[in-house]
C-alpha cells in the first residue's frame, strides 16, 4: 500500500469538506473494499478520512438502528453486515435484508463491512481489478470482458460494460422499497429511492453510484411493512461460503384474499445494477400463488436476458433462485 | 433449499447488540445509550481519547498503544501498516498467519474486543485503545485451553496453517454462546465458514468444538 495519512475528524461537516477539497482524500468506513483497491494498486489515496471517527449525535446515528414513531426502520450507514444479519426476527416483513447480510462474505468480513460501504463498493470484474488492464470502467475504450472470460458477468442490462453489481444488500433494499439519506457537501440532506443511487453503464461506465466526492450516505430507511408483508432472499454460489454469488433474488409480497399483492422482485449479480424485474412483478401481481405461476414469473424475469457466449448458464440459475425466493416468501414448499 | 444461517438459531449477540434497535419518537433517538465501545460499534476503529479533537496520523511512523493478549503494548508504525503486519513484524506475535492478504481466507483472524476480525484488512492504528486477542492469548502460558486440547485429540489440524484462524473463530463462538446452551454442528460450520483449510480438517474441527461445548471434557470453556 502507498503511504497515507489517517484523518480523524469528529464532525460530518468537516469530514465532508476535507474529502471534497483535498486532492486524494477518501472516506473510509469498514475499509474492506478500500484496502483491497490500495493493495492491488488501483487506488493510492493521500488521506483516509475515517467515518468511524465521527462523534456525538452524528456518530451515534451513523452507528445505530432505530424505529421511527410511525414504524419506519432506519439503519445507520456504519451498521455492520453482522449486525443486520442478527436482526431477522425484528425485521418482520423485511427478512430478505437480514438473510442477504447473513450470507454475504465471511463472519470476519461481516464484522467489519458496513451497510454504506457495501452499497458503494466497486465491481469485482477481474479485468477491472487487474492493475495493468485499462477497460471502459477505467477510462479505456473497450470492455475486456465482452470478448474475454465473462463467466461471472451480466446477462441483463449489460453493455457497454458487463459488470454485475457487487452488493448483496442492494437487491433486497430495492425489493423492500428502501430510501437513503445522503448528506451533500453543502450540508443539505436529500432522501432518494435506493434505485436512484445506482448508475448503469449506459449513463456512465466509470461509476456505479451517483454520490460526488465528499457526499456521505447517512442511512437507509425501510418503509413500514404492510400487514402480512413477507420477503425472502435466495442465492446460488459455486462454494457455500466465502464466494461471491452467481445469482441472487429478493422478493417482497403480501397475500390478500388468496392473491399476491404489492409484489416487488429484484435480481442480484446478473446485471450492472440491482435489477428490478418488472416483467416478473407483472406476471405475479394479483395472481394466486402456485409453483406453476412462480415458474412462469421466473421465465418472464429472464425474458429480456441477453447472455454472452460464456455465461448462458446464469439464465436458468437466475430463474432457480427467483423461484426459490418466491416459494419461501409465499410459504409454498418447493416442488423438488 | 439451504436454511439461512441466522435461521438455524446461531447464537445471537445478546441484549447489548439487540438493544441497538430501539423504538424512538419520530427521527429522534433515545439518548445516552450509545458509547464508543465495541458492543455499539463492533466494526469500529480506534478508541480516540478526545473525540472532539481532529487528529492526523502519519504518513510517518506514529506510536499506537493497545492491549494484546492481556498486556499493554505499543508499536511505532506507519498508518499503512496492517494490524497483521504490526503483530507479526513489530510485536513478534506470529500466531496469525499471512496467506491471502485480502480478507478471503481468515488465516489472520484475531479477536478485537471479542469479535473475529481479519487483521490483514485492518490498520494497526484501528485498534488503538482496544483489546486484541491472538491465538497466543487463548492459552494460559504453556497451558493449552480446553478447545486447543480438543483440537489435538480430534486431529483437527494437519499442516496447521489455518489452525490459528480456526481456533479464533471457534473460541469466539464458544465465548458468545449463552451459558449452558448446547451447540449444533451447523452453528460451528457457520462460525468457521470463512476459514479456508486446504487440508480439509473441517469435520474434525466441528467434532472438537462440539465436544468442548458439551462440557464432557476435563476442562470446559474456550
Ligand atoms: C472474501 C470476501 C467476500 C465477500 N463477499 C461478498 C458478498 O457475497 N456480497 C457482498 O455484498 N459483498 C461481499 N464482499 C464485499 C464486502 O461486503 C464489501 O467490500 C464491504 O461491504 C464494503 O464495506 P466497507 O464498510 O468495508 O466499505 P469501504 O471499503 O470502507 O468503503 C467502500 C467505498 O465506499 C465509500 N464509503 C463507505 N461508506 C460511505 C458512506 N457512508 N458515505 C459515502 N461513502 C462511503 C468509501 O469511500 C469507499 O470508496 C466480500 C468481501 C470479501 C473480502
Ligand atoms: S465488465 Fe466493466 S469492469 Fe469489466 S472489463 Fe468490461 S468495462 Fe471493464
Ligand atoms: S490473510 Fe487475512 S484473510 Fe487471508
Ligand atoms: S490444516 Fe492445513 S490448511 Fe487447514
Amino acid at each position: 500500500m502507498n503511504r497515507f495519512t489517517i484523518v480523524r475528524i469528529p464532525s460530518l461537516k468537516d469530514a465532508s469538506n476535507r474529502v471534497a477539497t483535498t486532492q486524494g482524500a477518501v472516506l473510509r468506513a469498514g475499509g474492506i473494499d478500500l484496502l483491497d483497491h490500495m493493495k492491488e494498486g488501483l487506488q493510492a489515496p493521500s488521506e483516509l478520512v475515517e467515518l468511524h471517527a465521527i462523534g456525538g449525535d452524528e456518530g451515534m446515528k451513523l452507528r445505530s438502528m432505530d424505529v421511527h414513531g410511525d414504524g419506519r426502520r432506519r439503519l445507520g450507514a456504519l451498521v455492520t453486515l453482522a449486525q443486520i444479519a442478527e436482526l431477522e426476527e425484528l425485521f418482520e416483513g423485511h427478512q430478505a435484508l437480514a438473510q442477504a447480510a447473513a450470507h454475504a462474505a465471511t463472519p470476519g468480513i461481516r464484522n467489519a463491512a458496513t451497510l454504506g460501504g457495501n452499497l458503494l463498493q466497486r465491481p469485482r470484474c477481474w479485468y477491472y481489478r487487474h492493475v495493468d488492464l485499462v477497460c471502459l470502467k477505467k477510462g479505456g475504450d473497450m470492455c475486456l470482458a465482452q470478448t474475454g472470460d465473462h463467466r461471472y458477468h451480466a446477462i441483463l442490462g449489460g453493455g457497454p460494460s458487463y459488470i454485475v453489481h457487487p452488493s448483496s444488500l442492494a437487491g433486497p433494499l430495492v425489493a423492500l422499497e428502501a430510501t437513503i439519506d445522503v448528506r451533500g457537501v453543502d450540508g443539505t440532506v436529500r432522501t432518494i429511492a435506493i434505485e436512484e443511487l445506482f448508475v448503469g453503464p449506459t449513463v456512465d461506465p466509470m461509476r456505479e453510484h451517483c454520490l460526488a466526492p465528499g457526499e456521505i450516505l447517512l442511512s437507509v430507511t425501510l418503509p413500514v411493512p404492510a400487514p402480512g408483508q413477507r420477503s425472502a432472499h435466495a442465492m446460488a454460489k459455486e462454494k457455500q461460503s466465502q464466494d461471491w454469488p452467481l445469482a441472487e433474488a429478493s422478493v417482497r409480497l403480501r397475500m390478500d384474499g388468496g392473491k399476491l399483492r404489492d409484489v416487488r422482485v429484484a435480481l442480484g449479480h446478473v446485471a450492472p445494477v440491482p435489477w428490478r424485474s418488472k416483467e416478473a412483478e407483472a406476471a405475479l401481481e394479483g395472481q394466486a400463488p402456485s409453483a406453476e405461476l412462480f415458474a412462469r414469473a421466473a421465465q418472464a424475469a429472464t425474458g429480456p436476458a441477453k447472455p454472452l457466449p460464456g455465461n448462458a448458464y446464469k439464465v436458468p440459475l437466475c430463474q432457480g433462485v427467483l423461484r426459490q425466493a418466491l416459494h419461501e416468501a409465499a410459504q409454498i414448499p418447493l416442488p423438488e | 433449499m439451504s436454511e439461512p444461517a441466522n435461521r438455524r438459531g446461531a447464537p445471537k449477540g445478546g441484549l447489548t447488540r439487540r438493544g441497538l434497535f430501539r423504538g424512538v419518537g419520530t427521527a429522534t433517538l433515545l439518548g445516552g445509550c450509545v458509547d464508543r465501545t465495541s458492543t455499539t460499534d463492533p466494526g469500529g476503529h480506534a478508541v480516540v481519547d478526545d473525540a472532539t479533537a481532529p487528529a492526523e496520523l502519519g504518513p510517518d511512523r506514529v506510536p499506537v498503544r493497545f492491549t494484546l493478549n492481556g498486556e499493554s503494548v505499543e508499536a511505532a508504525v506507519e498508518p499503512r501498516t496492517t494490524l497483521l503486519d504490526a503483530l507479526r513484524l513489530d510485536l513478534d506475535t506470529t500466531g496469525p498467519k499471512l496467506v491471502c492478504d485480502r480478507g478471503s481466507c481468515s488465516a489472520c483472524l484475531v479477536l478485537v474486543d471479542g469479535l473475529p476480525r481479519n487483521s490483514c484488512m485492518m490498520l494497526a492504528h484501528d485498534v488503538a485503545g482496544r483489546e486484541v486477542t491472538t491465538v497466543e492469548g487463548l492459552s494460559k502460558g504453556d497451558e493449552l485451553s480446553a478447545l486447543q486440547h480438543a483440537f489435538v485429540r480430534h486431529d483437527a489440524l494437519q499442516c496447521g496453517f489455518c489452525t490459528s484462524g480456526m481456533l479464533i473463530s471457534c473460541a469466539a463462538l464458544l465465548r458468545r454462546r449463552p451459558k449452558g446452551e448446547p451447540l449444533t454442528a451447523t452453528q460451528v460450520q457457520d462460525a468457521i465458514a470463512g476459514n479456508l483449510c486446504r487440508c480439509g480438517t473441517y469435520p474434525h474441527v466441528v467434532a472438537a468444538v462440539l465436544e468442548v461445548a458439551s462440557g464432557k471434557t476435563e476442562r470446559a470453556g474456550a
